[in-house]
């Protein structure tokens, strides 16, 4: 079992003063078998009026607020305390084969689907950030020959693309489409999970994006240090019998004891950390900071500055 | 005379020149026998009385009724323009009391289906449980609106409009085309043509008993109004519309105006807490019900489309609080696509356990492999069509691909078959129409009926907005491939009460609501239509005195023409814009100053120039559009055709300045005859005035600085920019001198072209502004008026009495720097005016709204 502590800063500074700014937050770590979330808090200057609390049609916890007064800046903290158990990955062997999945989660009139299959289906199709298409599909095939078990597929394919594509941030922005990724061969975390998942679906295969973060670790012999970290993000895949099994293509590795999960949705733009609208503002500068620590070591990396940030 | 119509009509067939009638369509008009069908008698009676004269006069009447009506559907990328004149051909479509009834019924059942089907889709989703709904055509369609799944809309009715486009086939059955689920047009443009052939043959409408339109419209209106979530607050309903250069703008406004809801657009409408409300020139009005035209993912930037502007920051917040209700709900456009079509039998049987009254058009959704396997064997027969309408695939006749064309789209429908439905190719029946010369000719039609839901079920309109091909025998039906319309007669078998069409009548609520409900928007608009009106006005006044002087010839008087020329390029009118940053540059090189003033009135890329600000007119007037008279929109239409572009003859460019100057005075009449003397009325002044002061006082103070020669010679055609030509020589009778004209331009308070007189106006309408429009925030108040109009009226005039010399001098300068005080004062006036009452911006929500 390990314990973090999450702290996620936005700081926005606007050229003028924005005089009315709506935002929606997915910024609380989302409970699952192998997580818990024991103290979530959020902190935001100016002082907001927070709207209900609602869940998404994902079901990740949806905030939002709004500030109606004059600022020239916005800062939101969220700061969690997770603690994660150990998953058990199954044997590749012991899964479905991939195109008896494929056969199950196609419609077939009059036919009731189960559960879990119909489920499954809101993550099967093209969504704003996903694509389905025919070059994707005869690439991945490579990976998928008939009768192959569905996590070994999985594998190989997650193999390929951390093969194939390079990790540079300068290559994409958040704007950039997973079809660009695709034929230049680089990108980060989301642009990885982005075209894993247009591949998985482009075969008829349910995948969903998951939002979350990534305990990295500081250069041997140097202190850990705050904001070192980033959000980050992977793909999480619909196995029939198994349920939903995370892959990270980014790092070639099924999510275990170091993976955060904040939430999933279809893709990125489901479940945006903030995402908002502002009256005024002009040009804006935006800082982010993501610090991930074992709770054992928070004291030491935040030391006496903590949360004064936020005041 | 109609015998040969008729005649002609018929002989076309036989002689196999058109085999359309009796042969591969069914014809709306004649039987099998080419005799008339019996609810087409009493009407081709009517025109059998007529001369082929008199048909054409009606067909005029109803061109020009049209044009001054300014019916227009706007077309992409059309060469003639956004605009397009509305096409109403001269006959109506005709049915029948008992197949009408049959129609309104079928639509009505279909209708309660598709919403039953959305309640469903963003509620239990128990039909795709049961797998009558395959995943993909709702998780896979972008239209699918995942934040409003589970969300409760009052009373459960997602659907409030529908409009079901129908065709009749050979066998003289009816086919539904296509389903309008998100917010169907046409109901406006069928009104309308009622409205104009009403005007063409106004006896037969009650001898032949057609039934009635408006009641449609009254059902509408009660429906929005009796779920407006009011707390018992008169119902504030708005239509909501993407603005002028949505395809059906027209309709927006001509409905908004006919039911009394104010038009308006995202930016009208703001979120504070989780109520939705329109910025009114008096502050904040709490809307209760939004009837849109806009696109379902275009309404909230922050949690639909993001890169949207034309929606309302946080009104999903104020749906689900159920504050708000939105007609039809966000996400009803899901069911456009005609996927669903193959679905709604089983789907009907299962809902209300009933059949179908009128069946889908034959589709086949390629998601299923049966589906698949058939339209792979069947393909030349079909047309293919995306099953998401964003796909934005035009629909492909597979009979006409050549063999690589053919093959791809085979390899797409066997990669992706889920992407695409078939359909069968149906002959649509035929209707006369006839728009000159001796023949009806025979066009392939459909027709878009209407249905609202009312708490009694849907109602349906007994009418509706029938569409005819453009060309001879082809079938495609669409007023954006240059289609013309018809109006669309339901002939009762009884007597039809008639109700006056216009505005339903308006209750106490609706009196009360209609004086405060004025957008912020309209004042903001009208307040620049006031602006440009008059910075064209001026612009045309002060360019005409110098291109007269060149057309006259200039070397009589040099002197006086330099001088215009170096005054004008001080206002800045020859720049030109930078294309990259943006920026407004100074001229690239002096210019000959003919073809410098000429481009100043003709040449559209210079911002400062007469061109450029008539455009900017004619825009802020078409976002008013709705509150203005035939009469005053004509005046637009006129300057805008009348630009001849660049590079035109001085003759052309004095033509234009004739042209623009008369319709500025036609405007400047209508400001103040024939507007409705609302609240905003007030602004549509305060911008003249303003605008007025702020040229007055660059002119004038620019004149003053001249050099002496320079300045004496140009007070003959300062008088005439100022438009002070004529009360100068009633009064003095002699020679322009300097000390008469800088009074009579500005110290004058008698003269309505003098600055003093612009600043006592505007004091006493910003006085009158406060009174009525002024709450708890601080009004514009005359205070800052008064001391420039006080250090004005005291300006040392002895100065001026000089000829020549330091004392003279000294005065035109003392003078020039108090006016350009007062250019300044008129700048600040503006941009309070827009803080205060346009944007609202820091404006909380009224107290108690939460």
């Amino acid at each position: 079992m390990k314990t973090y502590v999450v702290v996620h800063d936005t700081r926005y500074v606007y050229e003028h003063p924005a005089s009315v700014s709506r935002q929606v937050l997915h910024l609380t770590p989302r409970a699952t078998p192998w997580q818990t979330c024991i103290e979530h808090a959020l902190a935001v200057k100016p002082e907001p009026a927070w709207l209900p609390a609602a869940t998404d049609a994902f079901g990740n916890e949806l905030r939002s607020f709004v500030i109606e007064e004059d600022h020239e800046a916005l800062f939101v903290r969220a700061k969690s305390t997770v603690t994660l158990t150990p998953r058990t990955l199954p044997d590749d062997a012991r899964t479905p084969a991939w195109d008896e999945v494929r056969a199950r989660l196609a419609y077939r009139a009059g036919v009731r689907p189960r559960p879990a299959d119909l489920e499954a289906t809101r993550y099967l199709f093209e969504s704003t950030r996903v694509r389905n298409k025919r070059e994707l599909t005869a690439w991945t095939a490579v990976c998928f020959p008939p009768g192959r078990p569905l996590l070994a597929g999985v594998r190989a394919l997650m193999e390929r693309i951390h093969r194939e594509l390079a990790f540079d941030p300068k290559a994409t922005t958040v704007a950039t489409p997973v079809m660009e990724v695709f034929a230049n061969r680089r990108g980060v975390c989301q642009d990885f999970a982005h075209l894993m998942l247009s591949c998985l679906r482009s075969i008829g295969l349910a995948a969903r994006y998951v939002s979350g973060y990534l305990l990295t670790k500081p250069p041997p012999g140097k202190p850990r240090l705050v904001g070192a970290d980033a959000s980050h993000a992977w793909v999480s895949v619909y196995c029939p019998e198994h349920g939903w099994i995370d892959v990270d293509p980014t790092n070639a590795l099924f999510p275990d004891l170091e993976h955060v999960t904040l939430g999933w949705g279809r893709d990125y733009d489901d479940v945006i950390p903030l995402r908002g609208v502002l009256l005024g503002g002009g040009a804006q500068d935006l800082e982010i900071e993501v610090t991930v620590v074992p709770i054992e070591d928070y004291a030491s990396v935040f030391g006496a500055i903590s949360d004064d940030r936020v005041r | 005379m109609m015998g040969d119509l008729l005649r002609g009509y018929g002989r076309n067939v036989e002689a196999a020149a058109l085999p359309d009638v009796g042969r591969s369509r069914y014809d709306e008009m004649l039987d099998e026998a080419r005799a008339p069908r019996p609810h087409w008698r009493g009407f081709l009676g009517k025109l059998d009385a007529l001369p082929e004269s008199a048909l054409l006069a009606q067909r005029e009447l109803i061109h020009e009724s049209l044009a001054s009506d300014g019916v227009t559907y706007n077309v992409y990328a059309d060469p003639k323009g956004v605009a397009r004149p509305w096409e109403l051909d001269l006959l109506p479509f005709i049915l029948p009391a008992d197949e009408w009834r049959q129609i309104a019924s079928a639509v009505a059942q279909r209708a309660r289906l598709l919403d039953g089907v959305l309640r469903d889709l963003y509620g239990p989703q128990q039909l795709l449980a049961e797998g009558l709904v395959p995943p993909a055509l709702v998780f896979g369609q972008r239209s699918y609106l995942w934040p409003l799944h589970g969300v409760d809309v009052p009373d459960g009715t997602r659907m409030h409009v529908y409009a079901a486009d129908l065709a009749r086939s050979r066998d003289g059955r009816w086919w539904v085309l296509a389903d309008r689920t998100r917010g169907p047009s046409g109901a406006g443009y069928a009104l309308q043509n009622r409205m104009t052939l009403t005007r063409a043959f106004p006896d037969a409408f009650r001898e032949l008993h057609v039934e009635q339109l408006a009641p449609f419209f009254t059902a509408l209106q009660h429906a929005l109004h009796r779920l407006s979530p009011t707390e018992g607050e008169p119902p504030l309903v708005v239509l909501l519309t993407p603005g002028p250069y949505n395809e059906t703008y027209f309709e927006h406004s001509f409905v908004a105006r006919y039911l009394g809801f104010p038009l308006v657009e995202g930016q009208d409408l703001t979120v504070r807490g989780d109520r939705v409300y329109l910025k009114t020139l008096r502050g904040l009005r709490r809307v209760h019900a939004i009837l849109r035209r806009l696109d379902d993912d275009y309404c909230d930037p922050v949690e639909l489309r993001a890169d949207s502007a034309l929606g309302i920051p946080g009104l999903l917040n104020a749906i689900r609080a159920g504050n708000v209700v939105m007609a039809n709900a966000l996400g009803s456009a899901i069911l456009e696509t005609g996927a669903f079509s193959g679905f709604y039998p089983a789907i009907s049987r299962r809902l209300f356990g009933e059949d179908l009254q009128m069946p889908s058009i034959a589709t086949w959704w390629c998601g299923e492999q049966p589906a698949l396997d058939y339209v792979l064997a069947h393909l030349d027969e079909l047309v293919l069509k995306p099953a998401y309408p964003s796909m934005r695939m035009e629909p492909v006749f597979a009979s006409t691909l050549g063999r690589a064309e053919r093959a791809e789209l085979i390899e797409r429908l066997q990669t992706q078959p889920h992407a695409y439905i078939a359909q069968e190719h149906v002959r649509l029946s035929s209707t006369p129409t006839w728009s000159a010369g001796p023949q009806l000719q025979p066009r392939a039609t459909s027709l878009r009926v209407f249905a609202v839901a009312t708490e009694n079920g849907y109602v349906v309109m007994p009418g509706g907005l029938t569409r005819v091909a453009q060309q001879e025998g082809g079938d495609v039906v669409s007023m954006q491939w240059g289609g013309a319309s018809k109006d669309t007669w339901m002939l009762a078998d009884r007597p039809v009460a008639r109700v006056p069409l216009g505005r339903p009548r308006l209750g106490v609520a609706d009196v009360v609501a209609s004086v405060v409900d004025v957008a912020s928007r309209v004042g903001e608009n009208l307040f620049w239509m006031g602006r440009y009106a008059e910075r064209c006005e001026s612009l045309a006044r002060l360019l005409r005195a110098g291109l007269v002087r060149m057309a006259d010839g200039a070397e009589d008087d040099p002197t006086a023409l330099e001088a215009l020329v170096s005054v004008v390029d001080g206002l800045h009118i020859f720049a030109v814009r930078d294309t990259e940053s943006g920026k407004t540059l100074p001229p690239p090189m002096p210019k000959r100053p003919t073809s410098a003033l000429v481009d100043a009135v003709l040449d559209p890329t210079l911002p400062g120039g007469l061109a450029a600000n008539v455009y900017r007119l004619v825009s802020s007037a078409n976002h008013v559009r709705e509150r203005m008279s035939t009469d005053n929109w004509h005046v637009f239409n006129r300057l805008r055709q009348r630009m001849p572009g660049r590079n035109a003859s001085l003759g052309a460019a004095l033509d234009t300045l004739d042209e623009t100057m008369l319709a500025c005075v036609s405007l400047a009449g209508f400001a103040m005859d024939d507007m409705t003397r609302d609240e905003s009325w007030q602004f549509l002044l305060l911008g003249r005035r303003l605008e007025r002061l702020a040229h007055l006082t660059s002119v004038v103070a620019r004149v003053l600085r001249l050099e002496e020669e320079e300045r004496l010679a140009s007070l003959d055609w300062l008088l005439e920019a100022a438009n002070s030509i004529v009360t100068f020589r009633a009064r003095y009778r002699r020679a322009p001198e300097l000390l008469p004209v800088i009074h009579l331009v500005v110290l004058d308070e008698s003269n309505p072209h003098a600055v003093l007189f612009q600043l006592n106006e505007l004091a006493l309408m910003l006085e009158r502004v406060a009174d009525e429009l002024g709450q708890d925030a601080p009004a514009i108040t005359s205070d800052a008026i008064e001391p420039v109009a006080e250090a004005l009226r005291s300006a040392p005039l002895a100065g001026f009495d000089q000829d020549a010399g330091p004392g003279l001098e000294a005065a035109c300068e003392a003078l020039a720097q108090l006016l350009a005080r007062t250019e300044r004062l008129a700048y600040t006036l503006s941009d309070e005016l827009q803080r205060r009452f346009f944007s609202h911006a820091g404006t909380p929500a009224p107290i108690g709204a939460r």
